[in-house]
């Protein structure tokens, strides 16, 4: 294994924790737009808190899929084939979720409810999707010796990877109404808070629950005992931080919280699956490697260049950004027709 | 149907309606940023209304773009998954850069033009606008570096039965990739243009009509943005077609539906029906002297055939059918060619006709109704043009190292393909529908409507959730 193949197998990761950071509380604040509010004001106030980065922090994910297929490109035809139509819900999700911002933004009032529905459904199918994907590819899937993966609906849908599924869905609702009481005021901002005192309770029961499956399910404990122990306490205690804190309002050190608690999923996920990408369920030697599945030397080299001089970059104009739109958005209350 | 059927079908429908809205939001986008600039300049607030109605069409436009978008990210690993594993060493670092370098600012630099207006400096505001061309620009150069390779491999080894890469600058200074870079920024630029212009010819012809100036003034920006475009793309095709003559011949003289060798000199076909299955040219009109002087700039030399084409590359590349689509190609390379030349005619004499000594144009609702009908050929001429480019390219998905048949995912089926094609299909009416119900809407509510609000309507439409006011 070269330093250019583990240094593309960390970006992977950095790239996928930068996506669910980030577009993590897109789609929590998507969610709670249908299930958080009471009326169309509080609506367009939750959406106007991501209305302006939303859309960057998507970009992650279409970054994510570029450098897999330009780093990895072996891992992104077995991957994004294999999970041919959980990859099109994924899709769904984002079209109609995508749109939703701009739609509601324009059509007559009665259909704007309809978009609304859109932006929550969209919000909550693409982490679902995505949590059946990569807790399913942790157990591993049948893949033969060409690469090719032939999997059934017991593959995609199990105890395990649905338990994945609700998991991401609990993190990213939790991750957006941290995200709304950050950056909000009025009603809005304690009721999300105490939607998430209550739903981090829900949450332990969850981890819990991905802890024993996890166990019974894959080979991480016996491959990465201590990353994957350290990992797992590590997100639990990340929630404990979490959920103490939005007791104690202090909702910055809950939210950098639950964001982390992404990062140190997809950390447990990746290190767990060093030194593979892919586990075949139907015999080891299938297995992608790290070692057999990447780019050329050159085309890796070429790209970390790339990577280098434009990530930071990158980051620089994401935290002007996210320092312009430093402030909350204002409570408008309903006020009584003439 | 088998599945390399229906993934060339998702391929064409997805690509295609896709790309509606892509030179639709590059070109509406560029000429809101030079209406922006324009108000930051002059301080007339006639502008800055320009901006902001004409920003929300290009807004929309761009939103559904950006959606659409991601399903082609996805789908060259979900359909075509043998293609990825054998070009992916090159194909993914061009898409990997852009977007790491075009849409992470487009996004970015957008969020904060929607959301600034009252935040910023109105320079620093357009300054937002004008990077958002830009990185709209670069991700076409490098989606089209990608595309390029396939049309043209420069820079790559063929080593275990996969292209490697052996130099990216090769990709960049692959001459392909220039002719289409040129060839595409002036179809959007021609696109930009055409839309506003004609979106606003027909708001002129309404009886009713508040602010008949407006409409003007944008048709005029829309008629000389136009202009300039379409003066950049017939040089851009121009240019690339000769490039072609050279490098694919095969997709050169099907667009000519040429059979046989041409005689020297070449004479050009108008219009032609080709038996595709008995590989020739059931009746054609044909003009001596164009063609030679089309492929060569100069009256004599010859075009092969498609006949001697085919026995050349069986010769070269091994036994099978190597003819395109020939009636597709022949066909859509002359909408093209005959849009692009009627957006031509049709903003130089639109310019003429409303100078300010004479403006003829706005007495003439016959010429408004051209100028509005006009608003759907540059997405006609931007469809063909690339149908004559990807169908042209038949039956290499990477010319000359790769069939489409050897590229198709082995392991999809044809219930997932489709599936996948109903849903998209679904998705794409459903969104079309209400994406020009929306424009409609935004035509008839007028550049007024947000003044016409009443203080509490406006608060209540939100116009601008970060306006100061809406923070404590």
């Amino acid at each position: 294994m070269s330093g250019l193949q583990l240094l593309w197998f960390i970006l992977i990761a950095v790239l996928f924790s930068g996506f669910f950071f980030l577009e993590g509380f897109d789609f929590g604040v998507g969610m709670a737009v249908q299930s958080l509010t009471h009326n169309e004001n509080e609506k367009d106030q939750i959406v106007a808190t991501i209305g302006p980065v939303w859309d960057g922090n998507e970009v992650w994910l279409i970054t994510a899929g570029g450098a897999l297929f330009a780093s990895y490109p072996f891992w992104y035809a077995t991957l994004f084939s294999g999970y041919y139509l959980i990859l099109l819900m994924i899709l769904t999700g984002l079209i109609i979720r995508g749109v939703s911002f701009e739609f509601r933004k324009n059509v007559p009032a009665k259909q704007k409810q309809f978009w609304n529905w859109t932006l929550s459904i969209g919000s909550l199918i693409v982490p679902f999707f995505f949590g059946v994907m990569f807790i399913s590819m942790i157990k591993g899937m049948p893949i033969d010796a060409h690469g090719d993966m032939s999997a059934t609906f017991g593959d995609y849908i199990n105890l395990f990877s649905l338990v994945g599924g609700i998991a991401v869905v609990l993190l990213s609702y939790l991750h957006g109404l941290n995200y709304i009481a950050l950056k909000t005021t009025g009603p809005i901002r304690n009721r999300a808070k105490n939607y998430a005192k209550f739903l981090y309770g829900v949450l332990y029961l969850g981890l819990v629950a991905f802890a024993v499956l996890m166990y019974f399910n894959t080979d991480f404990f016996e491959l990465h005992f201590a990353t994957t122990l350290g990992l797992l306490i590590l997100i639990v205690v990340l929630t404990i931080v979490a959920n103490i804190a939005v007791m104690k309002d202090a909702e910055i050190t809950t939210f950098v919280a639950s964001g982390a608690t992404f990062v140190a999923l997809v950390a447990l996920i990746f290190t767990g699956m060093f030194p593979r990408v892919m586990i075949s369920s139907i015999n080891s030697k299938y297995d992608l490697l790290i070692t057999n599945s990447s780019s050329s030397p050159y085309t890796l080299k070429i790209m970390s260049y790339v990577a280098i001089t434009f990530l930071p970059l990158v980051l620089a104009y994401f935290a002007w950004t996210y320092y312009i739109f430093r402030r909350r958005v204002k409570h408008a209350p309903v006020m009584e027709t003439k | 149907m088998s599945i390399v059927e229906l993934g060339r079908f998702q391929f064409a429908m997805t690509t295609i309606y896709h790309y509606f809205f892509v030179p639709f939001s590059i070109g509406t986008g560029l000429v809101v940023a030079i209406m922006e600039t324009m108000y930051v300049i002059t301080k007339k607030d006639k502008y800055l209304k320009m901006t902001k109605f004409w920003g929300n069409i290009f807004l929309l436009s761009f939103a559904v773009g950006v959606v659409t978008g991601i399903i082609q990210e996805f789908q060259f690993g979900m359909n075509w998954s043998a293609y990825s594993r054998f070009v992916g060493d090159i194909f993914g670092a061009p898409l990997a850069v852009e977007a790491l370098l075009a849409f992470f600012m487009e996004s970015t630099f957008l969020g904060l033009w929607i959301f600034t207006w009252k935040m910023v400096s109105p320079k620093l505001h357009v300054t937002f606008m004008w990077i958002v061309t830009l990185a709209s620009s670069l991700s076409a150069l490098w989606i089209l570096a990608a595309n390029s390779f396939m049309q043209h491999p420069v820079g790559y080894t063929i080593k275990d039965g996969h292209a490697v890469m052996t130099s990216f600058s090769a990709l960049l200074k692959n001459p392909q990739l220039w002719y289409e870079f040129g060839h595409v920024i002036a179809a959007a630029v021609v696109t930009g243009g055409i839309i506003i212009t004609g979106l606003s010819a027909f708001q002129l012809l309404k009886k009713k009509i508040e602010n008949p100036d407006f409409y003007k003034q944008s048709l005029h920006i829309g008629l000389l943005v136009a202009l300039f475009g379409s003066i950049a793309v017939l040089t851009a095709g121009d240019l690339q077609m000769k490039e072609l003559v050279k490098e694919q011949p095969m997709k050169f003289a099907a667009t000519e539906g040429l059979y046989k060798n041409s005689g020297d000199p070449a004479s050009w076909t108008l219009v032609a029906w080709a038996n595709e299955n008995g590989h020739k040219r059931v009746w054609g009109v044909e003009v001596p002297y164009v063609l030679s002087i089309l492929a060569y700039d100069e009256p004599s030399g010859s075009v092969k055939g498609m006949n001697a084409i085919n026995k050349q590359l069986v010769k070269e590349y091994g036994n099978r059918n190597y003819y395109p689509p020939v009636n597709t190609l022949f066909w859509s390379f002359r909408i093209m060619a005959g849009f692009g030349t009627l957006m031509l005619l049709v903003s130089l004499l639109g310019l003429f006709f409303t100078r300010k000594k004479n403006q003829l144009l706005y007495r003439q609702k016959w010429m408004l109704w051209i100028l509005g009908l006009c608003t759907f050929t540059p997405f006609l001429a931007n469809t063909t043009g690339w149908l004559v480019t990807e169908l042209g390219r038949y039956p290499w998905t990477v010319y000359g190292l790769f069939t489409i048949k050897q590229s198709i995912s082995p392991n999809v089926s044809v219930a997932s393909l489709l599936i996948s094609n109903i849903v998209y299909f679904l998705l794409f009416t459903g969104i079309g529908v209400t994406m020009i119900s929306l424009v409609v809407r935004e035509l008839r509510k007028g550049p007024d409507y947000e003044e016409k609000l009443d203080e509490q309507e406006k608060r209540a439409a939100r116009i601008d959730p970060f306006d100061k006011e809406a923070f404590e």
